[in-house]
């Protein structure tokens, strides 16, 4: 789960990160208001979407720049008329954008040097991991690939916490001035309490400015969060924003389904997540490009399969699909009776290939010959994805 | 001897009042595995019957275990209560814990993970996973141990391991193998979540030192390096021919493909890079998950 950059403000004061001041708006009028509260001068307004890339970004209404310098409350309000309740089109977001709903209102710092910081799992350590730079305000991974001498990482003990030597140690390699090392170990430990209160996934800072005036400040952030633990994190699940996710990934999880849209015409349902890429990998070695993943669980009820054909055809790309079930616990014949139903409800017409292998397969093949429905049914992988792909040519 | 667990083994289960850790309970009552125990909180003292057979619940797992001599346990118990649960079980020194649990919060087995280091009595299998199946010599493998989810009925009993981060591609590779006539010794599903208890290597480990064991498939997927790691480790110490099957060979890039852990995160973990590693430790690897019992077979000739 993502949230915006007004929202990991929001985060950012509550567990004092220090971070320059900012508020949210939704109209010019409320821009504006906000821009006043913030003493009206040297100020910037942001589009708020999911997406980076957005200072370059081109509104579809014509209007050049997701992120603008204003000196004024007016020319606040008059920005983000601009950017409000319009598309906006990033190198991330595709050509088809974003809708602005929301604009931050902040205050513009002036920037001393710019720092990379962010705190995320490293799983060979199953522990969490600082990982700073002194070259921030750009791509990570750029500097990872040019100077990985320049990335500073340092695990922290999960029954410890971070310790302060650890803050001073991780300061002095990124090259902050000694008299900064103490607010430094200030703003660390808050991110630090941040990340393991909020159970985020990662947390990221990027820039980290260090100003003129000799402060250190939060300037753009990037959030992750641990889906599994949303139950417990009621105020973070609720930044949930519905509009900025793929609507296929949204209906999906309704019936606790995994779904991945991808680019090619071989729709795939199969059961498990190891299965399911399998699945999708044989489509590929015999010459098809598979146009999803689908994962419904260790089951396979008839509710969750109609659902998932629902899925699938939604995208129109899509020429032909293959369930691949392997019936553990469950009786294939069970399966296959729900297979047929859900395709009649739907009034499936694509090609159909159904791979049922596992507890009383044989019976359930039959039930899938006896349907009358254009069902090609196979026991072994391989010949199902022949199949598939010999039928979506 | 196989791994881990035998058909001795004595098995208590954690959440057996449950609906899904009643069906399993079942399950493997009907496989003829020794359950010989449940533990459900504020249900001590019930019984939970099946077929004939009475299993007593406790409270608490340090009882169970000292009333019946279970040494190994099953995890049915909600993600929320499910990190409690394990420490339960190493707290009672049991021998081996197998948390079957999806969705447990990775900041809960960030701290489950440091007490284990911590010792060395506990094992844990887990969590996300199909658990571990020792083949029983009955027909289709019945009197096995099986704690867990896995289907009993496609193992059959013989000298080759199988270990994976996934379930339903396990029993993949399991039936491939059942199929074509060649049993197992022990399958072991170690979970698709980030954090869990044995890696790839220690399986491997395992099954290089026990002599029922001759040859090992070992199943991975994108995200993490266990399975390079464990290519690695092989290469140097493991004397017995091993094939492996990478799953997620199309999965883009900064994306969870179902499993908490089958993340893209760099260059070093895709299914690509994953299996030239794996290759160049000398393991033999199966482009295809149709051919992963094939891919083993020919280079245990």
């Amino acid at each position: 789960m993502n949230i915006h950059e007004y929202q990991a403000k929001q985060l950012f004061e509550k567990f004092k990160v220090p971070t320059p001041r900012g508020l949210p708006a939704a109209t010019a009028e409320e821009a504006a208001a906000a821009a006043g509260e913030l003493g009206g001068a040297g100020l910037v307004v942001k589009a708020q979407i999911h997406a980076g890339g957005r200072g370059k970004g081109t509104f579809k209404n014509g209007f050049k720049g997701g992120v603008h310098l204003v000196q004024s409350a007016a020319e606040a309000g008059e920005v983000a008329g601009k950017m409000l309740g319009q598309t906006l089109v990033t190198k991330q977001t595709g050509e088809a954008g974003k809708l602005v709903s929301k604009v931050l209102v902040a205050e513009s710092v002036d920037i001393k040097h710019e720092y990379y910081l962010a705190i995320l799992l490293d799983r060979g350590s199953s522990r969490p991991v600082v990982v700073a730079s002194r070259e921030g305000g750009m791509d990570i991974e750029e500097v990872a690939e040019r100077s990985p001498e320049k990335i500073i990482r340092e695990t922290v003990h999960p029954l410890l916490g971070l310790q302060a030597y650890q803050s001073r140690v991780i300061g002095k390699r990124i090259g902050l001035p000694s008299s900064q090392l103490n607010a430094f170990h200030k703003l660390l430990s808050a991110l630090y309490a941040l990340y393991l209160k909020c159970d985020c996934s990662m947390v990221e800072i990027n820039p980290l400015v260090e100003t003129p005036d000799g402060r250190i400040l939060a300037l753009d952030a990037k959030f992750g969060f641990d889906d599994n633990a949303l139950y417990r994190q009621k105020d973070i699940a609720a930044m949930r924003d519905l509009a900025e996710e793929d609507p296929r990934d949204v209906e999906a999880s309704k019936y606790g389904l995994n779904y991945i849209g991808l680019d090619g015409s071989i729709a795939c349902l199969v059961n498990g997540a190891g299965l399911a890429m399998a699945t999708m990998d044989i489509i590929k070695l015999h010459g098809g490009e598979p146009a999803n993943f689908l994962d419904v669980g260790g089951g396979a009820s008839k509710e969750q399969v109609v659902a998932a054909f629902k899925l699938i055809l939604s995208d129109p790309k899509v020429k032909a699909i293959l369930v691949n079930i392997f019936g553990g616990i469950m009786d294939c014949n069970v399966i296959a009776e729900g297979i047929v139903a859900a395709a009649r409800e739907v009034g499936l017409s694509l090609p159909l290939v159904v791979r049922l292998q596992g507890n009383n397969f044989e019976a359930g093949q039959r039930t899938l010959a006896a349907s009358g429905l254009r069902i090609e049914s196979a026991d072994d992988l391989t010949v199902a994805a022949k199949a598939v792909v010999a039928a979506a040519a | 001897m196989a791994i881990l667990v035998t058909p001795q083994t004595r098995v208590l289960i954690q959440g057996i009042t449950g609906e899904f850790g009643g069906r399993h309970a079942r399950a493997s009552l009907d496989y003829g595995t020794a359950v010989v125990a449940g533990v459900t909180p504020g249900k001590g003292g019930q019984f939970f019957e099946h077929g004939g057979v009475k299993v007593p619940v406790f409270d608490t797992v340090e009882e169970a275990a000292r009333e019946t001599g279970a040494t190994a346990a099953a995890v049915f118990v909600p993600p929320a209560f499910a990190a409690d649960a394990i420490l339960e079980g190493v707290a009672a020194r049991l021998e081996l814990v197998v948390a079957i649990t999806e969705g447990i919060p990775v900041n809960d087995m960030m701290q489950v993970k440091e007490v284990l280091r911590g010792q060395s009595v506990t094992r844990l299998i887990g969590p996300n996973c199909p658990g571990i199946v020792t083949p029983g010599t009955g027909e289709k493998s019945h009197g096995g141990c099986r704690i867990g989810i896995a289907p009993g009925h496609i193992h059959k009993k013989g000298r080759i391991g199988v270990v994976s981060r996934s379930g339903t591609l396990t029993y993949e590779a399991v039936w491939q193998l059942t199929s074509r006539g060649h049993g197992q010794s022990t399958c072991i599903g170690i979970g698709g979540d980030p954090i869990h208890g044995l890696s790839h290597t220690d399986v491997l480990r395992l099954f290089n030192d026990d002599p029922e064991t001759d040859a090992i498939i070992m199943i991975g997927e994108i995200g993490g390096s266990g399975e390079v790691d464990a290519g690695r480790w092989a290469k140097e110490h493991c004397r017995k021919p091993i094939a492996a099957f990478i799953a997620g060979a199309t999965a883009p890039p900064g994306r969870r493909m179902g499993h908490a852990g089958a993340i893209v995160g760099g260059a070093d973990d895709t299914a690509a890079a994953k299996k030239a590693a794996l290759r160049a430790c000398g393991i033999a690897v199966a482009d295809s998950p149709s051919d992963m019992a094939e891919t083993l077979l020919a280079a245990m000739k």
